[in-house]
């Protein structure tokens, strides 16, 4: 029973928690004591529970994490969130500037401190107070995003941490700062900004790590969901949109093995391209929507067809001004940053055997503690940053692609709870923390698979580390505590 | 339909999640790539490396052999606490080095894994057997044996080449031969036979366990492969004759060539200073040594240095001369101390005058090729100087000057002949006469020559008219030489000339002090050495020796061409080094009577006189 209620028509606790989350939460930290186990038994022996092994650490943070969790749920009262967010805010910002000074140095970042025997970093802690700072300051009654002031002073809250967390080489974690654009734009923020920001992310990293091709097939992925969803034409979509889009994913393979039949090299065959039909496409494509977008007077078609021709000419360009125009030097740092250097001693060798990891798993995965690649440390970081490379090599493509599912539910169960919320403060920290959660999801299995660039930062609950699962699991908890007290009432 | 923005952002989430696991779909079920990967990964490919090819001199002695050396390999996470000191000691290492290395490997442990690193490089047999006698106390390290290149003789360190490591950027100039680790013939031989050399690697394919123990062979060794060892190659070079030469040019600047006229086969080919033997097989210690020595002993003089050919050049001229019908034998020109044009006039030293073709060769007359190439250059049946000078350029040539021969041997340079269309540039169309150009009548001038170039020459008039394209790999069992090799070579001067040229030659060296004979210092009795000398002027200093012979006068066995940086005239060093070499290949040794000769080439430094780059 919670110790705050007062009132005679209260829901019991039972009824107020969000059970749902709770599951998803034991499933998911379960599945990363048993992956940790499984990246670190072979080399160093023991069972599970050993507390030698990282992965009995792990059980003991999550013991430490439920006693903190039950604190939340049962002790604290939740409106104290509220009412401590600036100082909580304020406090974590002089502890971000202090580890600065005093924080031991970690693989070149100095952002631990230490506390006895253990360590922690506060950037972990920072995702909590920035998002409870955010939810303060935006569930003001008289706060508007559109207006000037009010969208500086949410800027700054956002920007200080991460800009300390640079400075701590932490570039990563600031990474993760950007996920609250998602929770801006839900409270009202335009979503051009998202759109446009995140496109040129998208086609500049697909165009480097991958071809043309696929950066402009992306664009034209996209292309199709946005005239499906125009005009609710679902039908137009899911009939000649995605089979269109899967038969364009699929020709640069069918290329290939066209042309691994052909013995000859002067063969007509290899003068065509892929691009060529999908420009060919996109060209009958973009007439269409000028002249639906004249007929019906609508603004957004045009934009989309512009954005559609720049989208490839930015490709194009980026391509062009990568591989002819800048130096190799400069080509060899951003290969770098990107990953996509061979370095066999340094980043891309991780990426390589983490991809080679992860593709060995196939379907159904070599089963349990059975994998080859992983358990043997040919992938660094194997229980932290990279641990999703075990779950791919051991759980195949159905265990991992069935992980990535239940963090879309854990997420998707978030945001549904806070479109429920009558609160704004409980809205806006559910869509915080949901952003959080999504930017380390997208980074951390991103650069698993070599999506993205070898960013460190930890898959919330299944990467080893007992500071990160303490503050995901204050984190979630808290959105739960503040559900519950809302449930209570209405 | 409108979307709020709640469900829009839950489509971009479904979107980034479609995203994720459609990449899952192509990396785990679609793309073979990283399966094949995998399977390398668990089973653990044992490099076998081939032994090198040997390579042999003409009389089948061994210039370059293997000896085995060890690679102490380390593996870190492996490694446990030990005694620093007895591992030192073991290994005659500095404490520091291992603390250092020790420190790298904790630094970076998170990246090398279980990654097996180099320790320590081409440690001795003997070396290694210390250690490994208590290499138990050592978990981690493990030895590798390699086989690396071993010189029975100091002959031929430019020529032979190098090995080594090969690095990144030439794996990427040979994608799918090289891998990290292997070595590579990087110049000389080494570099030029590299594919015949290097042979094949095997390997033994081994299985981890699940404690990344390498526990047993895969299939029994069935799928195993054996390193195929590389070819062994024989070269034209005389090792004797080769370490005699480099000795004879030992602290002098220059090059030293000897050819056998019969076959183009080269026996020696001396580029001094050289690189030493010793150097060689440890290429990596003394290469920033090498690099930084002045006098560029990396570089190749005897095929990459363009070098005036001076005096040796009228032989070339009286040839031309011959053949145009612009000279014979008894036609005499006068020499005044030189050739007077105008105010003009270039030089020559005092001798009998007037003087026939014969003594023009004997006396190095300069006076004699300047009328002879004002009469190849005016002759009336062209239509001009410029027609002139083009055929003159053809007949040079034809002797193989002013382009690459096509030797075997790599790096090869081709000198320079000038042309008609080189002065009308130069000069401006019509702004020149064959007395602007008259430097070219003794080998001065636009010309440049490398010594095997000269070598070549020799060869060609030892041969009478042609010449087989010089060459440093010999016929073999082991190895076919291009059929290039075989063709003979004429010049565009017919062969009854040459013995009117060679005549001349012969009295150059056999007339005996006193008798103006220019090359009387490299008579050898019973020899009949045919020589010409030249002086060819550098600006930087004194000027250079040169000397080119053959020997016996008929069916010449050698021919030679030294070439000496600023040793003065040519008998004073080029000729007797040529004639010792000369000597010492017909017959074995030297007389006692040249014994001193021989002292004071041997013992000459001349290393004063050259500037410094």
């Amino acid at each position: 029973m919670g110790l705050y209620d007062s009132r005679n028509n209260r829901r019991s606790f039972s009824q107020t928690i969000d059970w749902w989350l709770i599951a998803c939460y034991f499933i998911i930290t379960v599945i990363g004591i048993m992956n940790i186990y499984a990246s670190v038994h072979s080399v160093d022996g023991g069972n599970i529970f050993d507390p030698s092994l990282r992965s009995g650490k792990q059980i003991i943070w999550l013991g430490i994490s439920l006693v903190a969790a039950t604190l939340i749920l049962l002790a604290i009262p939740p409106r104290l969130y509220e009412g401590l967010s600036v100082p909580i805010y304020v406090l974590t910002i002089l502890l971000l500037i202090l580890v600065i000074f005093i924080g031991g140095d970690v693989k070149g970042s100095r952002s631990w401190i230490s506390l006895g025997p253990v360590k922690f970093q506060p950037a972990e802690i920072s995702k909590i107070a920035t998002s409870l700072m955010l939810a303060k300051l935006m569930s003001q009654t008289d706060y508007k995003i559109g207006k000037y002031k009010d969208f500086l002073i949410t800027a700054m809250i956002i920007l200080v941490p991460m800009l300390t967390i640079i400075l701590q080489k932490e570039t990563g974690s600031a990474l993760v700062y950007c996920g609250f654009i998602f929770m801006l734009y839900r409270e009202g923020l335009s979503g051009w900004y998202i759109v446009a920001a995140g496109l040129a992310i998208l086609i500049f990293i697909l165009t480097l790590t991958t071809s043309s091709y696929f950066a402009i097939f992306g664009l034209y992925f996209l292309l199709i969901i946005y005239l499906g969803l125009k005009d609710g034409r679902w039908i137009l979509l899911l009939s000649a949109g995605i089979p269109a889009a899967v038969l364009f994913g699929m020709l640069p393979w069918l290329f290939g093995i066209i042309g691994e039949k052909i013995d000859n090299p002067d063969s007509f065959f290899f003068l065509i391209k892929p691009i060529y039909f999908l420009l060919a496409m996109i060209a009958g494509v973009i007439p269409f929507i000028i002249q639906s977008a004249y007929r019906k007077r609508h603004f957004y078609s045009y934009i989309v067809a512009a954005g559609m021709v720049a989208g490839i000419l930015f490709s194009f360009s980026t391509d062009f001004i990568f591989n002819n125009i800048l130096q190799d030097h400069q080509r060899g740092r951003i290969e770098v940053l990107l990953g996509l250097k061979e370095d066999p001693s340094g980043v891309g060798y991780n990426v390589n055997q983490s991809m080679i990891a992860i593709g060995s798993g196939g379907a159904f995965g070599k089963g349990y503690l059975q994998g080859t690649q992983t358990t043997f440390g040919f992938v660094p970081e194997q229980s932290t940053d990279f641990i999703f490379c075990t779950i791919g090599e051991e759980w195949g493509f159905f265990g991992s692609a069935a992980v990535i599912l239940l963090y879309v539910f854990l997420i998707w169960r978030i945001i549904h709870d806070a479109e429920e919320s009558r609160e704004a403060f409980t809205r806006i920290y559910g869509y915080c923390i949901a952003s959080c959660i999504f930017m380390h999801l997208f980074i951390n299995i991103g650069m698993t698979i070599g999506l993205m660039p070898v960013i460190g930062i930890p898959l919330p609950f299944v990467s080893y580390g007992g500071s990160a699962l303490l503050s995901f699991s204050l984190m979630l908890f808290i959105f739960i505590a503040l559900r519950k007290n809302e449930k209570k009432y209405f | 339909m409108i979307l709020d923005r709640k469900t829009k952002l839950l489509f971009g989430l479904g979107a980034v999640a479609v995203t994720l696991i459609a990449r899952l779909f192509v990396i785990q079920i679609i793309d073979d790539k990283y399966k094949i990967d995998s399977s390398n990964n668990s089973m653990v490919y044992s490099t076998i490396y081939p032994t090198r090819g040997i390579i042999h001199d003409r009389n089948g002695n061994i210039l370059v052999g293997n000896k085995v050396v060890y690679d102490l390999l380390v593996t870190p996470k492996e490694v446990k606490a030990f005694d620093t000191l007895e591992f030192c000691t073991a290994l005659a290492i500095e404490p520091e080095f291992v603390k250092e290395k020790m420190d790298e490997y904790r630094r970076f442990r998170s990246r090398i894994g279980w990654q097996t690193l180099t320790f320590l490089k081409q440690l001795p047999p003997e070396r290694y057997m210390k250690f490994a006698e208590i290499s138990y106390k050592f978990p981690g390290f493990r030895g590798q044996a390699r086989s690396v290149r071993e010189y029975p003789y100091n002959a031929g360190g430019n020529l032979l080449g190098y090995v080594s490591e090969v690095d990144a950027d030439f794996i990427k100039k040979h994608p799918d031969e090289y891998r990290s680790g292997d070595y590579a013939g990087k110049t000389g031989i080494e570099a030029a036979m590299e594919k015949e050399l290097r042979g094949e690697k095997g390997y033994n394919i081994y299985l981890r366990n699940s404690s990344n123990r390498i526990e047993t062979r895969f299939r029994d060794g069935e799928m195993d492969k054996e390193a195929v060892p590389g070819n062994d190659i024989t070269t034209t070079i005389d090792a004797e004759l080769q370490h005699y030469g480099q000795m004879l040019m030992a602290n002098k600047v220059g090059s030293l060539v000897a050819i056998e006229p019969s076959t183009g086969e080269i026996l020696t080919m001396v580029s001094s200073p050289g690189i030493d033997v010793e150097m060689l097989a440890d290429i990596g210690t003394h290469y920033s040594e090498i690099s930084r020595n002045p006098y560029k002993p990396m570089f190749n003089r005897a095929v990459q240095a363009p070098y005036p050919p001076g005096s040796v050049f009228k032989l070339v001229n009286a040839l031309i001369g011959l053949q145009e019908g612009v000279v014979y034998p008894g036609t005499l020109h006068p020499c005044s101390k030189g050739y007077h044009f105008g105010k003009n006039k270039l030089g020559c030293h005092v001798h009998k005058s007037p003087l026939n073709l014969e003594e023009s060769i004997m006396m190095s007359c300069n006076a004699y090729y300047c009328y002879v190439l004002r009469d190849i250059l005016d002759n009336p049946k062209y239509g001009g100087v410029a027609e002139g000078m083009d055929a003159w350029h053809d007949y040079v040539q034809s002797f193989g000057f002013g382009q690459k021969l096509g030797s075997d041997f790599p790096s090869e340079l081709g000198g320079f002949v000038p042309d008609a269309k080189y002065y009308d540039k130069r000069y401006r169309k019509g702004g020149w006469k064959s007395l602007t150009v008259i430097s070219l009548s003794i080998g001065q001038g636009e010309l440049g020559c490398t010594p095997l170039h000269l070598a070549n020459l020799c060869a060609t008039i030892a041969n009478r008219g042609f010449y087989y394209i010089p060459h440093i790999i010999k016929d073999s069992d082991n190895y076919k030489i291009d059929n290039k090799y075989r063709e003979k070579h004429y010049t565009a001067v017919d062969t009854c000339h040459f013995p009117k040229v060679i005549n001349g030659m012969y009295r150059a060296v056999n007339s005996g002090y006193g008798s103006g004979g220019t090359a009387s210092v490299a008579e050898v009795k019973g020899l009949e050495i045919c020589g010409k000398t030249g002086t060819a002027q550098n600006p930087r200093g004194d000027d250079n020796s040169v000397f080119i012979c053959f020997a016996p006068r008929e069916n010449p066995q050698i021919a030679v061409a030294a070439y000496v940086e600023n040793g003065g005239f040519g008998a004073a060093w080029a000729a007797p080094i040529a004639s010792l070499l000369v000597e010492k290949y017909l017959n074995g040794e030297i007389s006692d009577k040249r014994k001193p000769l021989e002292d004071k080439m041997l013992n000459a430094d001349l290393m004063y006189k050259v500037k410094k780059n």
